[in-house]
């Protein structure tokens, strides 16, 4: 039990079931059959097990690090550094018309 | 020629012994006879690698060379090279050809170096056998049933296999050091910062570096002077002074303190790479070397960290890939939601969809703190452990992984066994430290099955590359695992 987060060891322990695996498919834009979705919870939940090593240690006062260094973050002037490449990066993309990316439309 | 140095190819290539171009014939010659077998390449460009060739030999005959210049090099298929195509392993960049250089190819470009073509890889870099790659596993040419380890596997397939002068690779968890040890050559990951990312397709941006992949630890220090530098293009790079990485090479090792993580020695660790491991440490006590018993009681939260981490990490990088501006779009949809989530489902290999699914698991509302926060602490617990063990050592030495290379397919449906494999390495980028793999000797042989090359792991403190080389290219001139060769 660790008191600075009430309600870790319930997230820790808290098996994965076939419909939170679900929501987090449709939240990382994954289309997924049912078939996937089992499989997928029962990987998952082995993976989660390992990470839930992290519970039993005491982590109070201690600063989360996000980087290696501790350095912060340079700024620039803000000024235009790239000239216009449109159809260079346009070359790429699977649906372009007109200086446009196409996709399905979205505004009825 | 094959087995040269890169000063000695270099020189040779000064004094006009060899052409440029006579050079890389020679590779691609082997790359065409070899590659079928080993799968180490992914793409090849004999017109492109000859046309540079020619422009270095032309720079040679001028007098304007450089070391490198027309050296062949192989470059992971992570970093974008303009008018290459770069898949980074995956079905979503089957079709991609760069529009753009990455740093560290432009640095390789106006060093006069030549790229011979882009190598193999796990899928977006997530794995540690090669398996997860969408082109099909690259081999180990010690043993063509057994994985090269991961991510740059095919990087150190063709250093190992003489299908390149040497390497680039990227190591987010171990990706560089890990296949130099199955493979038996050397690699260096650096302090995070010192390689620009720039145009190095993203994993997990707060631990990816790039370094390079070579036969030796001389070697490694040449192509680290081209690689390294501040690059403003990639905001975490570091604003540091130019500095030799060769500079220490020739330094005795007196007095050097090695210090030896007990958990690094623990449960879980093969006996032939202990047996190996031990054996290169007691060369090292003949070198001058003493050693101190070091611990690093967090180490072992680093694997569950980086699964936390690393993913959280990558399900933002990889949010970019939704098949409107570049990659791979699905044939049929329904609408701009279909679109994405079958674009992502069909592009996407089943190790990239795992990982993208902890990570937007771990980010999602009321699981920030408990994943996410928490691992970020624990990872200042872990670069806190080593700070406090280099109070008392200069260098920290163990085994790369924790065993030599296993069979293709062995750990295939079992995410976590695969993870554990870079059990070694993973503290190290979560530290942000640099660290290196050198070969230092074989594993045991058995049921016909060939001993199969073991790494010795070099972690070193902060900005300590030369150190590091110093450390690795002494122990080279007193051994001579690092010249062994796999049978072409």
């Amino acid at each position: 039990m660790i008191p600075y987060y009430p309600y870790s060891n319930k997230i820790f322990t808290m098996p994965l079931n076939n419909a939170d695996v679900r929501k987090v498919a449709r939240l990382a834009r994954l289309a997924m059959s049912e078939t996937e979705i089992e499989t997928a919870r029962s990987q998952l939940s082995g993976i989660f097990t390992l990470i839930a090593e992290m519970q039993a240690v005491d982590t109070k006062g201690i600063a989360p690090m996000s980087h290696a260094q501790d350095v912060s973050q340079r700024l620039r002037e803000d000024t235009v550094t790239e000239t216009n490449q449109r159809e260079l990066f346009q070359s790429v993309a699977p649906q372009v018309e007109a200086g446009l990316y196409l996709v399905p439309k979205v505004i009825e | 020629m094959l087995d040269s140095s890169l000063q000695q190819m270099g020189s040779a290539l000064r004094s006009r012994k060899i052409s440029s171009v006579e050079l890389t014939q020679l590779y691609l010659d082997r790359i065409a006879a070899l590659n079928p077998a080993l799968n180490a390449y992914l793409t090849t460009d004999a017109k492109v690698s000859l046309a540079q060739a020619r422009a270095a030999d032309a720079l040679l005959a001028g007098g304007n060379a450089q070391p490198l210049t027309g050296i062949p090099f192989a470059q992971k298929d992570i970093f974008c090279a303009k008018g290459w195509r770069t898949t980074c392993g995956s079905k979503m960049l089957e079709n991609f050809v760069a529009p753009y250089d990455a740093h560290v190819i432009g640095q390789f470009n106006r060093a006069g170096a030549v790229n011979l073509g882009k190598t193999n890889m796990d899928e977006f870099a997530m794995g540690s056998s090669n398996e997860t790659s969408h082109f099909g596993a690259v081999r180990n040419p010690w043993d063509k049933h057994a994985v090269p380890g991961g991510s740059s596997g095919g990087s150190a397939c063709a250093v190992a296999a003489r299908l390149c002068a040497a390497a680039t690779g990227t190591d987010t968890g171990g990706s560089i050091r890990q296949p130099a040890a199955l493979c038996g050559i050397s690699g260096l990951k650096p302090t995070y910062g010192v390689v620009s990312r720039y145009g190095m397709i993203a994993f997990a941006s707060s631990l990816d570096q790039a370094g390079p992949m070579a036969r030796s630890a001389e070697d490694l220090a040449s192509m680290l002077n081209v690689m390294a530098g501040f690059d403003e293009r990639d905001s975490t790079s570091l604003q540091r002074e130019k500095e030799d990485y060769a500079r220490a090479l020739a330094k005795p090792l007196n007095g050097l303190r090695i210090g030896l993580p007990k958990e690094f020695f623990a449960e879980g660790l093969s006996n032939d790479v202990a047996q190996t491991v031990e054996a290169a440490i007691a060369e090292y006590k003949k070198l001058g070397a003493s050693v101190v018993e070091i611990s690093l009681p967090n180490s072992r939260l680093a694997v569950p960290v980086y699964y936390v981490l690393a993913p959280a990490e990558a399900s933002s990088n990889l949010s970019r890939f939704d098949g409107v501006r570049y990659g791979y779009r699905a044939p049929d949809y329904t609408d701009l939601t279909d679109m994405y989530e079958k674009s992502r489902a069909q592009g996407f290999g089943a190790e990239v969809k795992r990982r993208i699914m902890i990570g937007t698991y771990v980010l999602s509302h009321g699981y920030y703190d408990a994943y996410y926060l928490q691992a970020q602490k624990i990872r200042r617990l872990i670069a806190q452990d080593f700070a406090e063990a280099y109070k008392n050592c200069d260098v920290i030495m163990g085994p790369t992984s924790p065993s030599t290379a296993f069979k293709l397919g062995e750990k295939g449906d079992d995410p976590v066994q695969m993870y554990l494999s870079d059990i070694y390495t993973i503290a190290v980028n979560l530290a942000g430290l640099p660290g290196m793999s050198i070969p230092c000797g074989f594993g045991a042989a058995n049921n016909g099955n060939p001993g199969m090359p073991v790494g010795l792991q070099i972690i070193g403190n902060y900005f300590d590359e030369a150190r590091m080389l110093n450390v690795a290219h002494q122990y080279q001139l007193a051994t001579d695992w690092h010249s062994r060769a796999p049978q072409a």
